[in-house]
């Protein structure tokens, strides 16, 4: 009986937890530091950039949130709950879309769906529901049974953006999502996000390298080499680096040149 | 109505929700079974060709004698044929694995471990989906041979052969996500051929009965004991006679543990195995 209490509380998030808090995390590979001291929090309802150019560290980032290896130093919680000490309920409350294609192309889109779901534990009769509103969300209700193959690669995204949210996490993760997809399927998957997180007050981390995914209202955490050079607000990160946009700030605090900007 | 299955699990899982789990991971094995035919049918033609060109050919060359658990003098198409349904699952385990992680199948091992369910949970349950898959093979496998003749002494060998198939194919899954996730010059199957499926079945007591190797080289035989293909050959050649052998299941048992416990512990993100490869 106490222990059933004890995880009834366990369930609830604590209150006022950010979406993701990452704190003072570095990781190593062999003797190189791929990520040093990184700080930052993605705040519940709030899209957040992370800007850096391939090698910044933004996959080691990801790999580490989603506990694919553990964080040695420092922590990483979602809604509070620690990844590497509560796995299962900090992974429960987690949405993730690889920057690879990961739907199972000889399967159909409804059945990657329910795979997903089962992954979670939610049965067929709650998951039915869920499922019928991811693919509407998705706007492929009527393809649900098409094989994933026969989709174009921004409705492939559409349907693993569906899926990521399918057992309503609030907080989501995006590995360079746009990677591979033409300019306006990539507009297209941008503006399809900024939705969910107004309708949906879902927490969004979006990495990428690219400098016009990002409006001028989001939050962004500059990384590079591994290391955090400036975040918060956009306009006061690109003031502080004394630029008038984005662009231009990140080529200053990275003396790089810019990030790319393919428009 | 949002989270609604997180509320329900009370935190911590309940056990129907680990069975929704191993459920859905093994659904999705078989569809995509079902739907790579190619696959199916390579995994059937390998062992047949053995048995319709190679054990003919050989049929004259090497006479078996009566060892357990034949009683009488049996051809030698019989006498491989555990063998080669073992091949079927030592073929299916290393390229379930590790097509798991090199293939296209990478981005689904990374779909399967996001899951909140227990790391250990998820790669058991991929073995369990596995293992069903190779005993539908070998049952595929068992069917046509059927026409060949080879058959139990009586029907119920069909039954009691099932725990021995789904004991070795747990073993033969199991090394390969162990390997999978150790070695990484094995990036892709002509290696694993090379270096693991034909050592492995080739000194083992698939193609001849162990006391023909000792007279050949003593040493040979001696690696064939050791060989846990060995053991699984003749688990599943025991139990198709309705028998079991006591040193089999022991062997066959305790390399699954070892293995399993080994993938586990590889797979454990904080002991940092997969940390090497910075690409998955």
């Amino acid at each position: 009986m106490t222990l059933r209490a004890i995880q009834s509380e366990a369930a609830t998030d604590p209150a006022g937890a950010a979406a993701l808090g990452v704190e003072r995390v570095t990781h190593h590979y062999g003797k190189r530091k791929a990520l040093d001291d990184v700080s930052f929090s993605v705040g519940r309802g709030s899209f957040t950039v992370l800007l850096g150019l391939n090698g910044a560290g933004k996959s080691t980032l990801f790999s580490l949130i989603t506990r694919l290896y553990a964080t040695r130093s420092g922590s990483i919680r979602i809604f509070g709950f620690d990844v590497n000490r509560t796995p299962g309920e900090a992974l429960r409350r987690l949405g993730v879309v690889f920057q690879a294609r990961t739907l199972d192309l000889d399967l159909s889109i409804s059945q990657n769906l329910s795979y997903h779901a089962a992954l979670h534990g939610i049965g067929a009769r709650e998951s039915k529901d869920l499922i019928r509103e991811a693919l509407s969300q998705a706007d492929m209700t009527d393809r649900a049974d098409e094989k994933a193959r026969s989709l174009s690669g921004g409705q492939m995204r559409r349907v693993e953006i569906a899926r990521a949210l399918l057992h309503r996490p609030r907080m989501l993760l995006l590995d360079e999502p746009t990677v591979g997809l033409d300019v306006k399927a990539r507009a297209a998957i941008v503006a399809h996000v900024r939705r969910l997180v107004v309708r949906e007050g879902v927490g969004v981390l979006w990495a990428t390298h690219l400098i016009d995914e990002i409006d001028p209202g989001d939050n962004v955490v500059v990384l590079h080499r591994g290391r955090v050079l400036d975040q918060g607000n956009v306009r006061e990160v690109a003031a502080r680096a004394g630029a008038q946009e984005m662009g231009a700030a990140f080529a200053r605090l990275t003396g790089e040149g810019a990030a790319e900007d393919p428009a | 109505m949002a989270n609604a299955h997180i509320k329900a699990a009370g935190g911590g899982f309940r056990l129907g929700q680990y069975a929704i789990c191993l459920k859905g991971i093994v659904w999705r094995e078989a569809l995509r079974f079902l739907h790579q035919r190619e696959r199916f049918v390579s995994a059937l033609v390998r062992p047949l060709v053995w048995l319709f060109i190679f054990a003919a050919g050989f049929r004259t060359v090497l006479g078996v004698s009566i060892i357990p658990p034949y009683d009488t003098y049996v051809l030698y198409e019989v006498y491989i044929t555990p063998g080669l349904m073992a091949m079927i699952q030592l073929f299916n385990g290393m390229q379930s694995s590790l097509s798991m992680v090199y293939d296209r199948e990478m981005g689904n091992m990374r779909t399967l471990l996001v899951s909140p369910l227990p790391r250990w949970f998820l790669l058991t349950s991929k073995l369990a989906a596995g293992t069903s898959v190779s005993v539908l093979q070998v049952y595929a496998f068992l069917a046509i041979a059927y026409f060949w003749e080879i058959e139990p002494p009586t029907p119920w060998g069909y039954l009691t052969v099932l725990p021995a198939l789904i004991l070795s194919g747990l073993m033969f899954g199991a090394l390969g996500m162990l390997l999978s996730s150790l070695i990484r010059q094995l990036e892709n199957f002509a290696g694993i051929m090379n270096f693991v499926i034909f050592p492995m079945f080739f000194a083992s007591s698939a193609l001849y009965p162990l006391w023909r190797v000792r007279e050949g080289s003593p040493k040979l035989a001696f690696f064939c004991e050791l060989n846990p293909f060995t053991h699984a050959v003749e688990l599943i050649r025991f139990a198709f006679y309705e028998q079991i052998d006591p040193l089999a299941l022991g062997a066959v048992l305790g390399a699954t543990i070892v293995f399993l416990a080994g993938a586990i512990l590889a797979y454990d993100p904080s002991r940092g195995m997969l940390m090497r490869r910075e690409g998955l």
